[in-house]
């Protein structure tokens, strides 16, 4: 017993080791690991972003007039616009058209009048509704600058402007919200998701094109000795891509990390273990790099783009699409990172997201066990 | 010209011959596309609300009945104190707690500002913003109301807005004709970008080297099929999105399909330029990957290049995806004109040209 | 020497099992020294549209300490069986049983104790001779005290000793088969499974492999079961088993197969006309069940009938001379082979051979001055120059390395030459190459087809390659189906096909344009005997019609079947001849008729290589 548990382990060294010298002859591997993460983080990172600054925004001024330049002023000073003053709503028009501005605010001849009479004086807005999530902002932001020059004029004519009731706000884990708090962490679960997928999908499937699996198979190894030999050196590089993503988004982007590392470690792990399996799963099943190229491409970078709720919010999707996201793995992972990077070791978030990657990492690396039989045919 | 047509038709036999390969082409771009669909939106419905009421008043349960009677906001718990905010959010149960306090009532008839607070869940900031501008208009519009009733004055002036293209902002009809670019280019990566390298490792690329064909002629052969791939899925794509999604199709067809096709030309391009330059399978995989992931990503399809910092929105003009974005949204929602897609269609043009030579001369060099 | 039980079965007889075991199924009564027990092996793989029975009811023995063959053409089941042996398929019904352990119920324990080597061995390229060393011997837990001598020991024997810091992806074939036998060898095994060890490779490699596993088995005691195309080989082993789809043909040392031949092989010799000519001559006739050239001569084995008066097929060729000479393995091989064949189904009709008044042979086709071609600082093709004539049979030999592949790929215009003039019918190849390329056909050895494509789509494709169209096309596309008989499988798709149909497939693709030169690129590498045969008669054929043939080749028989051969090494031309002049090089008092293979070993030895031989 004690001599083939000793031999078990020669077994498995040798073959961690002849992996990870396949790796250090092979770049392209250690690029995948620590060169994709830096170069994808800094492009996103910076390139991704839900916060619209500079808005171009069209001003329309019928009858110029006190009230109007104050208005146009306040607008002005918005950090989230960049006005300019268009002479006649058709110019403005065609300018939106152009795709020159996005918002037009418009003036009418009798604004003046009718705010000096205390009549109500509307302000016209047209926004291009093309960008939904981004007209909704531009609404919003307008809205911030009309109540910010009502405050001033009422402070101005010495008035205070009671509204009987008033929004407070308080927003927690993210108080200036800053989209990329909560975009880098999602980032990270996308990119480690590519490097799980391309660091282990063509593995198998190169080892049974090239023969080499046939020679491993009459060895006395177990085909669990195999897999695991074929795990734990890119498990070993997919953490150190995590490490450096993490220093990064500390570093780089000032994310705050609130929770504490050993747990990001724990859902790190998991995750990996996940997306190392699901790379391998595809690899055994395809068996031909072609087609196991395919479906990795396929099936891992856009599911974890669209459906993890790395961008958009699971609880806005419709209820199947709902149960659908639960079989990305990328979700848990999602929740896990804004979790522990925003609010802090929260468990009543972290463990039943660890369980599910937990299951699906035993989930995938039991199929590929069942899969790959010590037999050929 | 039949030397060409019978390469074509090996191509795409070689493509679908294959029940397994014709799958992949075939089968997770319809199953994306519903999903995706229905999936990427920004529109937030049903906010998992919980309210904290101190204030126990017929005026705060007024505001809490048009919180609750909102279709954006679904009430999930009632908070009888402090304590049970922190988890309720920090769970994801709640995004938004309504905290009305014990002096709401007191304020509200002294003529003083009554303050309602509202705690947001910040980890989504996109969704919070949205929530929280969402609880913004039912407060201002209980405040005017409340005022109306009370004789206060109301306030001056007002804003009217105006959605144009889009009047009640779903966001699907800016992500479906996306996800037309998104799944179109995919489905030509996954066609173009491992051709060569699979003949090369297969060894069928010599027995295609010695015949009488041209390094352009195999290029052409190499790029038809992922054009017409790519040709019906679009359009098989623009055919869900406006009879299922219900997207609307503004402008004509020959503006959209003359961009569908020069974008088609660029992609293809980088997807043969990719293939020339790599020798084995794996290598075409990561290319594939490294071209993707960023055209996809900087492409504007779901967060606009305008809030990029302008070195990165410098280097989207360089990415094809871009401006197809620009023109699947204007012939869709905006009814744009050809002449206003011109500046649009000419650099997809300079890409495409430019990716097919270099594409052409890699060839040639990697004969070897 | 032989034991009775296992030398039971003659050639042309089906097998009988030595004893039944039906009663005892349980626990089978083995022999001490039967190291491998089968009986009543079938395997059968699905696939579309037929499933595939590749051993079909087997009982076979192999025995203890010494090399066994496992000899039979494309699909007689011998991977298969090599593969149940070490454990890698289940069978479907029977029982297999390696050194008293079942390979099924102890995968395990079989696994420790035997050494396989597949046909294409798991080197692992990016890793060094070492690495693969090393990896192998923690995989079967050698311990690390005795590692060294073992290494050692083996890299002496294999000559990788100068090479340990390589990586097995710069090694030569040669040595990539040399180092695949020593990570096999690295823990001992008491059984060695070799599949076709020595396909691919030059004889020279051929011939160290052969010393190094004799030495196993004299000095450690090793049984060897190995299979092999190459005939000669089956001659070196202590005893053959030979199959044939699926089923045992005989079991035996090689002289039982051979034996009944005794009187029956004779050379033909006639001045007048070409070996190619009396060969074709020959093999029309009834009373002929085998003729294959030999240099100047040609081989043939006559009919029992026909043995008593050899003169009489001599009949029709003009100052011919016939000889009895000794019959070989492979005679007794060939002639089992075709009575089982004939007997089985309808006669397969002869392959038509074209009557065609021989061509011509005028004017150089080919034409190579002064060739040089360098990757980097090496050269890979050196200074090479020489002529081939319309209809001439040309042969580049070479060890793996030699500069062959590389000088072959500037002929066909895959790869420009670094200088030097090359022109092939008539064209300058490195400065029109399109143009050359629609005169040539060309047929690689990996008989590379679009194998998601089936028969009909590959012709269709190829023929349209070259520009034939409309009714030309479809009478070439009908031509190809009825010649290379490929009719009832034009719908199956090609990458499923036997090897044999796959090579016929390739030839027919590359002669749809009826080129005026075919180029063979190891075209009969790991192809049967039968279908070797059969390839180099539809080759003939074309000759006469007065196409040029260029072959490289590892197969030294086939080096026989050329008008003259050019023999290459370390990117130099080292001989050039007939391969009568080639074998006359290496005459010695020890060896006073060489086969071709003793005068390449006697060549390439007679200049060491220089510094890049291997690269």
């Amino acid at each position: 017993m004690m001599e083939s548990r000793g031999g078990s382990l020669m077994r498995m060294r040798g073959l961690v080791r002849k992996e990870f010298l396949q790796v250090v002859r092979d770049p392209s591997a250690l690029a995948i690991a620590f060169v994709l993460p830096v170069v994808l983080l800094l492009l996103f990172g910076y390139g991704v972003s839900l916060d619209a600054e500079h808005v171009p925004v069209a001003l329309v001024v019928d009858q110029p007039s006190a009230d109007t330049a104050s208005l146009c002023a306040e607008f002005e000073q918005s950090r989230y616009f960049r006005p300019q003053s268009i002479v006649g709503l058709r110019a403005a028009e065609q300018a939106m058209r152009e795709r020159r501005v996005d918002a037009i605010v418009h003036l009418r001849e009798d604004f003046s009048d009718r705010l000096q009479s205390g009549r109500v004086a509307p302000v016209q807005l047209v926004v291009n509704g093309v960008d939904a999530n981004t007209a909704r902002l531009v609404t919003g932001y307008v809205q911030g600058v009309y109540a910010k020059w009502l405050e001033h004029r009422a402070q101005a004519a010495g008035q205070s402007l009671a509204v009987p009731v008033a929004m407070q706000q308080r927003i927690w884990f993210n108080s200036n919200l800053r989209s990329r708090n909560f975009l880098v962490p999602g980032l990270i679960a996308v990119i480690m998701t590519l490097i799980g997928a391309l660091l282990t999908a063509l593995v198998m499937a190169r080892e049974w094109e090239r023969g080499t699996m046939e020679a491993l198979l009459v060895t006395p190894i177990s085909m669990r000795e195999v897999l695991i030999g074929k795990i734990l050196p890119y498990f070993v590089l997919g953490m150190g891509g995590m490490a450096l993503s993490v220093v990064m988004a500390v570093w780089q982007f000032e994310v705050p990390l609130r929770g504490s590392l050993w747990v990001l470690l724990l859902g790190t792990s998991l995750f990996l273990l996940t997306a190392l399996g699901m790379g391998l799963f595809i690899s055994t099943v395809a068996r031909i790099q072609f087609v196991a190229a395919q479906v990795a491409i396929i099936t891992t970078f856009l599911p974890a783009f669209i459906l993890s709720g790395f961008i958009f919010d699971i609880r806005s999707m419709p209820a199947v699409i709902q149960v659908i996201t639960h079989a990305i793995p990328a979700r848990y992972f999602v929740a896990i990172l804004q979790t522990v990077f925003l609010a802090g070791d929260v468990w009543s978030v972290i463990l039943p997201n660890s369980i599910a990657l937990a299951a699906m990492a035993a989930v995938f690396l039991g199929l590929t066990r069942r899969l790959s039989r010590k037999q050929l045919s | 010209m039949s030397r060409l047509l019978a390469l074509i038709r090996k191509e795409f036999l070689a493509l679908l011959k294959d029940p397994r390969s014709r799958f992949v082409i075939i089968g997770p771009p319809i199953i994306q596309l519903l999903v995706f669909g229905y999936a990427a939106t920004f529109d937030l419905n049903d906010v998992p609300l919980a309210v904290y009421n101190e204030s126990g008043s017929q005026a705060s349960r007024e505001l809490i009945a048009r919180f609750v009677n909102s279709p954006s906001f679904q009430q999930v718990a009632t908070i009888e104190h402090d304590s049970r905010i922190a988890p309720l959010i920090e769970r994801r149960r709640a995004l938004l707690v309504l905290h009305i306090g014990p002096q709401f009532e007191r304020h509200l008839r002294e003529g003083t500002t009554a303050d309602v607070q509202v705690i947001v869940d910040g980890r989504n900031s996109n969704t919070a913003m949205i929530a929280s501008g969402y609880a913004q208009t039912i407060i201002r519009n209980f405040s005017i109301d409340y005022a109306g009733r009370s004789g206060t004055e109301a306030p001056p002036a007002t804003i009217t807005s105006r959605a144009w293209f889009n009047p009640n902002l779903l966001s699907r009809w800016f992500i479906v004709p996306g996800i037309v670019g998104l799944l179109t280019l995919v489905v030509t990566m996954l066609v173009t970008a491992l051709s060569v390298a699979r003949e090369r490792e297969q060894g069928t690329f010599d027995q295609l080297l010695v015949t009488p064909y041209q390094p352009w002629e195999i290029l052409i052969g190499k790029a038809i099929p992922g054009f017409l791939i790519g040709l019906v899925e679009a359009t098989f794509i623009i055919l869900v999105a406006v009879l299922w999604f219900g997207v609307p199709l503004r402008g004509d067809l020959s503006t959209l399909y003359t961009g569908i096709a020069l974008f088609l030309l660029s992609a293809i391009g980088v997807g043969l330029m990719i293939s020339s330059l790599s020798v084995t399978q794996q290598q075409g995989l990561l290319g594939a990957f490294l071209f993707l992931v960023p055209a996809i990503i900087l492409s504007g399809f779901s967060t606009p290049i305008a809030n990029m910092p302008p070195a990165v929105q410098q280097l989207t003009y360089l990415n094809p995806m871009r401006y197809f974005m620009i023109i699947l949204r204007g012939v869709f929602l905006e009814g744009t004109p050809f002449e206003l897609l011109i500046s649009q269609f000419w650099p997809l043009a300079v890409i495409g040209v430019t990716t097919m030579l270099s594409a052409a001369w890699l060839f040639r060099r990697r004969m070897y | 020497m032989m034991d009775e039980s296992a030398a039971s079965v003659v050639p042309g007889q089906p097998a009988t099992p030595g004893h039944s075991t039906q009663n005892d199924a349980a626990k089978p009564v083995v022999a001490d020294d039967v190291v491998l027990w089968a009986e009543g092996l079938t395997k059968t793989f699905s696939a579309k549209p037929n499933d595939v029975t590749a051993v079909r009811g087997l009982s076979v023995r192999v025995r203890a300490h010494r090399i066994t063959g496992l000899i039979g053409p494309d699909g007689a089941g011998k991977t298969t069986l090599m593969r149940l042996a070490a454990g890698l398929l289940v069978p479907d019904e029977g029982r297999i049983e390696v050194l008293g352990l079942d390979c099924v119920r102890d995968q395990a324990a079989v696994q420790a104790r035997v050494g396989y080597m597949p046909q294409r061995f798991g080197l692992y390229e990016d890793l060094s001779v070492q690495e693969n060393l090393d990896l192998y011997a923690d995989l079967h837990g050698v311990p690390q005290a005795i590692r060294g001598r073992r290494y050692d020991e083996l890299m002496r024997m294999t000559g990788l000793a100068p090479f340990t810091a390589r990586l097995a992806g710069r090694l030569s074939g040669g040595m990539k088969q040399k180092l695949g036998l020593a990570c096999v060898l690295v823990h001992p095994p008491q059984l060695l499974l070799l599949d076709e060890p020595t396909v691919g490779v030059d004889p020279v490699s051929r011939r160290e492999l052969w010393a190094i596993v004799n030495r196993f088995v004299e000095h450690e005691g090793t049984s060897v079961l190995m299979s092999t195309a190459y005939l000669d080989e089956a001659e070196r082993c202590d005893e053959v088993i030979v199959l044939d789809e699926g089923s045992l043909i005989g079991q035996g040392p090689p002289s039982q197969f051979s034996r009944p031949l005794t009187g029956r092989t004779f050379r033909v010799r006639a001045t007048g006309l070409g070996p190619r000519d009396v060969q074709t001559h020959l093999a029309l006739r009834s009373e002929v069940i085998d003729a294959v050239i030999q240099g100047d001569a040609v081989r043939v084995v006559l009919t029992e009938a026909a043995a008593s008066q050899p003169d009489s097929v001599l009949t029709g060729l003009e100052q011919a001379v016939i000889e009895s000479v000794p019959p070989r393995f492979e005679d007794g091989f060939i002639a089992t082979l075709r009575a089982k064949r004939s007997a089985g189904s309808a006669a397969r009709s002869p392959v038509p051979t074209a009557r065609a008044e021989p061509a011509a042979r005028d004017g150089l086709v080919i034409s190579v001055r002064h060739v040089q071609r360098r990757f980097g600082e090496f050269l890979a093709v050196n200074d090479i120059s020489f002529d081939v004539p319309r209809g001439e049979v040309f042969g580049l030999l070479g060890a793996n390395g030699a500069g062959k592949t590389t000088l072959f790929r500037m002929l066909c215009g895959l790869l420009p030459a670094s200088g030097g003039t090359l022109q092939v019918a008539g064209v300058d190849v490195r400065k029109t190459a399109a143009r050359a390329r629609a005169r040539i056909g060309y047929m690689s050895q990996k008989f590379s087809l679009y194998g998601t494509l089936s028969v009909q789509d590959n012709l269709q494709f190829f023929s349209s390659a070259y520009g034939l169209s409309g009714r030309r096309r479809r009478d070439r596309i009908d031509w190809a189906l009825t010649e290379f008989e490929l009719g009832p499988i034009g719908d199956q798709t090609s990458g499923g096909l036997p090897l044999g149909y796959k090579q016929r497939l390739a030839l027919a693709c590359a002669l749809m344009h009826e080129p005026e030169i075919i180029f063979l690129d190891e075209p009969t590498s790991g192809v049967d005997p039968l279908a070797r045969r059969e390839f180099w008669q539809r080759i003939n054929s074309l000759v006469h019609q007065g196409v040029t043939v260029l072959v490289t080749t590892h197969f030294m028989e086939e080096a026989e079947y050329c008008d003259r051969m050019a023999i290459m090494m370390s990117g130099r031309l080292l001989a050039l001849g007939t391969p009568s002049e080639i074998k006359q090089q290496a005459v010695s008092p020890e060896r006073p008729e060489p086969t071709m293979e003793d005068a390449f070993i006697a060549l390439i030895e007679s200049k060491p290589p220089a510094g890049g031989a291997h690269a």
